[in-house]
């Protein structure tokens, strides 16, 4: 029997005909699984997330609550007050990304959105170089120490920055960046800074941005998988009036926080700063210090402490 | 980029026409539905509507530039390596250079703690010829709240006379059309400075009952964030303070609910002052100067920055201006970087030794 006659919706017999399922007799042998294209069991997922690669944020704290770094093929909201160091965070995932396999990294590229500071990219570039000489002497002292090529330089060199100056850009960029990262397969991570901004002003009708926005969180999950990179978002806090009471939540409001499989919210706990992951399927909630010095996201036990105000 | 027409952009005739057919004209119209939405408001597949705007999208979006490419455009092109500098040593130092081109400096403080004096030397700074460390260009200065003096800034500066802009805005309407103007006059007169003192003054009350997303705030965020972006020059604005109301909570959900451990808020003080433009406002701006008093002496702290840490210089106003004490600066912890004093400052006194200019600019020669 013929997969054109059966007596199914014009549509699914499109299908099946495309993907070469054209008699009932092939039909048969198949699985519904296999049919279902894309479907995995988990089995096979857990396989996947235990060869999963991460990216170390240079704070091992900070690593160890998010089970060793910035999970690839997820996407990461990182949020918190103006100040706390998102796009410190963010800075030094661009760089932290390139370190080469020898040394435990990606030795991937990155690509930044928006708010960045050349700057003090080149600062934690110099330092991040000069952590892994470091490493080098101490860790390796075999004969043939392999030497760091790598120079800061190079590590400006590979992060692809794109400046945003509205939201039709950013939706537009964001559909761009599939057929820009099959050019460019070596990205490893994509940073949004701030993925909040430009919807923040000048859109009147909310409901049409919360479906555009949940349609962007759709498509960056998609390349985060397609690509296996990972996707940081960095979000912006606003007051919300719940109980009687101001609090501070992320930006974009609640349908929004669907969108991300994993949050980590940044804050300040007395003298400290502190990153507390508020939603993620996988890791158990949990806080952790951290501290942002000269050379970019540290230990906060590490920070060496100045003259203190009174 | 965002109002650039479908029609110019090469799609396939016949879905040009479709597109044209529904009134959907530019790019902006295009990218703010979704992909149902555009299927059903046009009546085609769903493979049709995603080429399109894969096309529109690839069109509309902005190229890459590298981290290395932008560092090496920023030395060749700008003088300073784009920066302002302050000639406050420590602050300078601390900044990399001073006040960074293509961002949004804020200065927040009470009352009567310096302010439109730090605008004020900025202002005579940049108009400076380059070689006495100045970027040479001219200022516009909005003043909203009629604090300019030209005659202060002719005391601070004594050995040049810069040509200043001054623009007077009265009401909030002349200020926001001139706001507008601003861009085509900051590429007509070489501009290499623009103040807004006040910016809390333009806008008051974010906390006005109403939706949060429509306050007047929002189109001027971006339109000033963008103008410093395109027109390469710092951006200064000054922020009032007003002081904390007794149930904004500065804490997450998440915190203090069953958590014993949470360090209480420090009693609050009478004089406790936060800055007048809210959290959305404090997201934009890129590097916050928070100037205050504490028993007496004044501070000004880097509150916020991307390239320095939290670093607080006791500063004095002298007749030239503001001057630090020490330029090796304080490292700060936790609340106390983006808390604003405002203690011990007798103003009678400042009335007098002070500011002499500020109670009685007449009486100065």
């Amino acid at each position: 029997m013929e997969v054109s006659s059966l007596p199914i919706s014009a549509s699914q017999r499109g299908k099946l005909i495309s993907a070469g399922y054209t008699s009932l007799s092939s039909l048969s042998s198949v699985s519904s699984s296999d049919l279902a294209r894309g479907a995995h069991n988990a089995w096979d997922m857990l396989h996947e997330e235990e060869s999963m690669t991460r990216i170390t944020t240079s704070c091992a704290d900070l690593d160890n609550i998010l089970g060793g770094g910035i999970n690839c093929k997820e996407v990461t909201e990182i949020g918190g007050v103006p100040g706390i160091g998102k796009t410190q965070l963010g800075i030094q995932l661009a760089v932290n990304v390139q370190i080469p396999l020898e040394f435990g990294g990606l030795g991937g590229k990155a690509i930044y959105i928006g708010n960045f500071m050349v700057e003090r990219a080149l600062q934690i570039a110099e330092a991040c170089v000069e952590d892994m000489s470091e490493y080098n002497r101490f860790l390796r002292n075999d004969f043939q120490a392999c030497q760091v090529k790598m120079q800061p330089t190079d590590i400006l060199e590979n992060i692809f920055y794109f400046r945003v100056c509205t939201y039709t850009e950013q939706i537009a960029l964001i559909n761009y960046l599939d057929k820009f990262m099959s050019e460019h397969k070596d990205v490893k991570i994509v940073i949004i800074d701030s993925i909040t901004f430009h919807f923040r002003q000048d859109f009147d009708d909310m409901a049409l941005r919360t479906r555009v926005l949940s349609g962007l969180a759709l498509k960056l999950m998609k390349l985060a998988k397609d690509f296996s990179l990972a996707v940081v978002l960095l979000n912006q806090v606003t007051t919300k009036y719940t109980g009687g009471s101001f609090q501070l939540t992320l930006a974009l409001g609640d349908s929004w926080s669907h969108s991300c499989t994993n949050r980590v919210i940044l804050y300040w706990n007395g003298n400290e700063r502190y990153a507390y992951i508020d939603k993620s399927p996988s890791l158990r909630s949990a806080s952790a210090s951290y501290s942002v010095t000269h050379r970019g996201i540290r230990n906060s036990t590490s920070n060496v402490k100045r003259v203190k105000m009174m | 980029m965002a109002n650039k027409l479908i029609s110019e952009m090469g799609l396939p005739r016949s879905i040009a026409n479709i597109f044209a057919a529904r009134n959907i004209t530019t790019a902006k119209d295009a990218l703010s539905l979704t992909e149902f939405e555009l299927m059903e408001l046009l009546d085609v597949g769903l493979s049709e509507v995603r080429s399109a705007l894969a096309h529109i999208s690839q069109i509309v979006s902005p190229r890459y530039q590298t981290a290395l490419l932008l560092m090496e455009q920023r030395v060749q092109k700008e003088q300073s390596r784009g920066h302002l500098p302050t000639q406050l040593k420590g602050l300078d130092v601390a900044l990399c250079g001073g006040i960074p081109v293509g961002v949004l400096t804020e200065l927040v403080g009470p009352s009567g703690i310096g302010k439109t004096q730090f605008c004020l030397k900025l202002s005579l700074l940049a108009s400076l010829q380059a070689h006495y460390g100045g970027l040479g260009g001219r200022v516009i200065y909005i003043d909203v709240e009629s604090k300019f003096s030209s005659r202060r800034l002719i005391e601070i500066g004594a050995k040049s006379y810069p040509e200043i802009f001054h623009m007077k805005g009265m009401a909030q309407e002349i200020v926001f059309t001139s706001l507008q103007q601003i861009k085509v006059s900051l590429l007509q007169n070489q501009v290499k400075l623009l103040v807004i003192d006040s910016m809390a003054a333009l806008v008051s009350g974010e906390h006005e009952p109403g939706p949060p997303w429509q306050h007047p705030l929002g189109w001027h965020i971006s339109f000033i964030k963008s103008l410093a972006e395109f027109s390469r020059i710092p951006i200064v604005v000054t922020n009032q303070v007003r002081s904390q109301s007794r149930d904004e909570s500065c804490q997450y959900s998440f915190q203090g609910q069953g958590r014993g451990k949470i360090v209480e808020d420090p009693p609050k003080h009478d004089s406790h002052l936060v800055a007048a433009l809210g959290i959305h406002w404090a997201h934009a701006v890129t590097i916050r100067l928070v100037l205050e008093s504490k028993s007496g002496q004044r501070f000004m702290k880097v509150a916020k920055s991307p390239i320095s840490p939290p670093l607080a210089f006791p500063f004095n106003i002298t007749s030239s201006g503001i001057s630090l004490l020490n330029d090796d600066g304080m490292e700060l912890m936790g609340p106390e970087i983006n808390s604003i004093y405002c203690q011990g400052l007798s103003f009678g006194e400042i009335c007098l030794y002070d500011l002499p200019w500020k109670k009685t600019p007449e009486l100065i020669s």
